[in-house]
């Protein structure tokens, strides 16, 4: 894209997508160590997610602070306005990203009797996918990518069937053993958990479909092939 | 339905576009300076009651396309017309049209305020005098009071309407001018650059004031704030190098424009 004729405002949007990138590299990496430190019990890993939180949070109000201050400053239009309206948003689900998955590192010690009923096989294969979109639709936001961010909105449905495979697998254990509910539960809210984080990721996509075309993708149903 | 297909079928949706009755319509117009062409072929639709902006680079033939839609070039020695301009589909370049007459119809404001050097009342009453539309002292007084309160203006100056006009401030000067050209009843006013003279405040009185009016008039303005076009028109048209390079919604135009021209000029990334 051809450079602004105010070299600073340039600046001013390489900053801003570099935070966002910031948050959402961070982002990546507690979902995906969240669910280590949940298969392992690995509760110093849990920690690091925790406090990790803590630093998306900062970024998060450091692109607020950004963008409010570019929108004041330079007035943007077009894809410039579309993308800092963009990075704003898409900062804020980064951090409920990161909500979801302190919220999975929370329940590393409360889920310690789940080895004796689930393999747990399901939830890490779930997990994976909803932190693949996380890495890609960041990569489809850095390279303005309309297509990828297309092709992400339609792995959402496969997050959905897993959450409800587990969900069904989790009641049917509950069923037959009721001494297994306390900790089918929690891996219940965690399942959960990453079912949103695969929504949000969804969100995302379509934010930047919208950052890079000025136009909305169509209805999720219209995306995703029911199921 | 892979993503490349879905994309492919967002991308083909056309936003509808707006319809509005037509006031005035430029058909395959170019304007020459001598042998210099200054308007290259534009067509372009002005509709009732909408604010219309031309925005783009100096030099980009804005002005001069303004200035065709009430015959200003025709005070310019070697300029000429070629194209059709109609006004209520009559075509105002034929043989036989009252220039004069033209000009009441198709009011203009410009870039500096331009006040005559006599009172503030004489001001709004020498047009309606020399167009004939009254003579009478009640009538006159009458028109001068509605053309001051709908330029907004009458509250700050009914009790001194013997006072020169230039003596009022900038901003009040063009609120006077604009005072003027309501005054002979027009359908449509033109302006150029209208508020690049004034201080924030006065241009925002001038907007509101613009933004008034168009219940009333067709308006066409001319400016170099693209902030300005996009606060106060409906429709925006983009001229580069004499041509009109996108022509559209406002709201489309600054968020998401067609054209990459237009996408650097509004975003700063021109030349």
């Amino acid at each position: 894209m051809a450079e602004h004729t105010v070299k600073a405002f340039d600046e001013d949007i390489t900053r801003l997508r570099g935070l966002v990138a910031e948050m959402g590299g961070l982002a990546e990496l507690s979902v995906s160590e969240a669910m280590d430190a949940l298969v392992r019990g690995d509760h110093d890993l849990a920690a690091v997610v925790i406090a990790r939180d803590k630093r998306i949070d900062q970024l998060e109000a450091e692109v607020d602070r950004l963008a409010i201050r570019v929108l004041a400053l330079r007035a943007p239009m077009a894809d410039d306005l579309r993308e800092v309206i963009a990075a704003l948003k898409i900062a804020g689900v980064i951090e409920r990203i990161g909500d979801y998955a302190k919220n999975i590192a929370k329940r590393v010690g409360i889920t310690e009797g789940r080895r004796r009923f689930e393999p747990l096989t399901l939830i890490p294969a779930m997990n994976e996918l909803a932190a693949e979109m996380v890495h890609d639709v960041l990569t489809a936001f850095a390279a303005r990518d309309p297509v990828a961010a297309t092709e992400i909105v339609q792995r959402d449905a496969k997050v959905d069937a897993f959450y409800d495979s587990i969900f069904r697998n989790l009641i049917s254990f509950m069923v037959e053993d009721p001494s297994t509910i306390s900790s089918a539960a929690q891996l219940l809210f965690v399942a959960r958990n990453i079912e949103r984080i695969g929504d949000h990721a969804t969100n995302i996509a379509e934010m930047v479909y919208y950052a890079a075309t000025g136009m909305n993708l169509p209805d999720r149903e219209e995306v995703i092939p029911p199921a | 339905m892979n993503a490349e297909a879905i994309h492919t079928e967002v991308k083909a949706e056309t936003t509808p576009y707006f319809d509005a009755p037509l006031k005035m319509s430029a058909k395959n117009v170019s304007v020459y300076y001598g042998d210099k062409r200054a308007i290259d072929d534009v067509s372009i639709d002005i509709p009732q009651r909408y604010v219309t902006a031309f925005i783009g680079p100096s030099g980009c033939g804005k002005s001069t396309f303004l200035r065709s839609l009430n015959r200003m070039n025709d005070t310019i020695a070697n300029a000429r017309v070629e194209g059709e301009i109609t006004l209520d589909g009559d075509d105002i370049y034929r043989s036989g049209m009252d220039v004069v007459q033209l000009r009441a119809r198709v009011g203009m404001v410009f870039q500096k305020p331009n006040p005559f050097p006599k009172s503030i009342y004489e001001n709004i009453a020498y047009g309606p005098r020399i167009h004939g539309i009254t003579g009478s002292k009640a009538e006159l007084d009458e028109i001068v009071e509605q053309s001051l309160r709908r330029a907004g203006l009458w509250d700050e100056v009914k009790d001194r309407l013997a006072d020169s006009g230039t003596a009022l401030s900038g901003g009040q000067q063009q609120r006077l001018c604009i005072a003027r050209a309501i005054a002979v009843d027009p359908e449509v006013i033109l302006m150029d650059e209208p508020c690049s003279a004034l201080d924030p405040i006065a241009t925002a009185r001038i907007e509101e004031l613009i933004d008034d009016l168009r219940s009333r008039y067709a308006i066409v303005i001319v400016t170099h704030s693209m902030q300005q076009a996009a606060r106060v028109s409906q429709r925006t048209a983009f001229f580069h190098l004499g041509k009109v390079v996108e022509y559209g919604k406002t709201s489309d135009i600054f968020t998401n424009p067609r054209e990459e021209r237009t996408k650097d000029y509004i975003t700063g990334r021109y030349g």
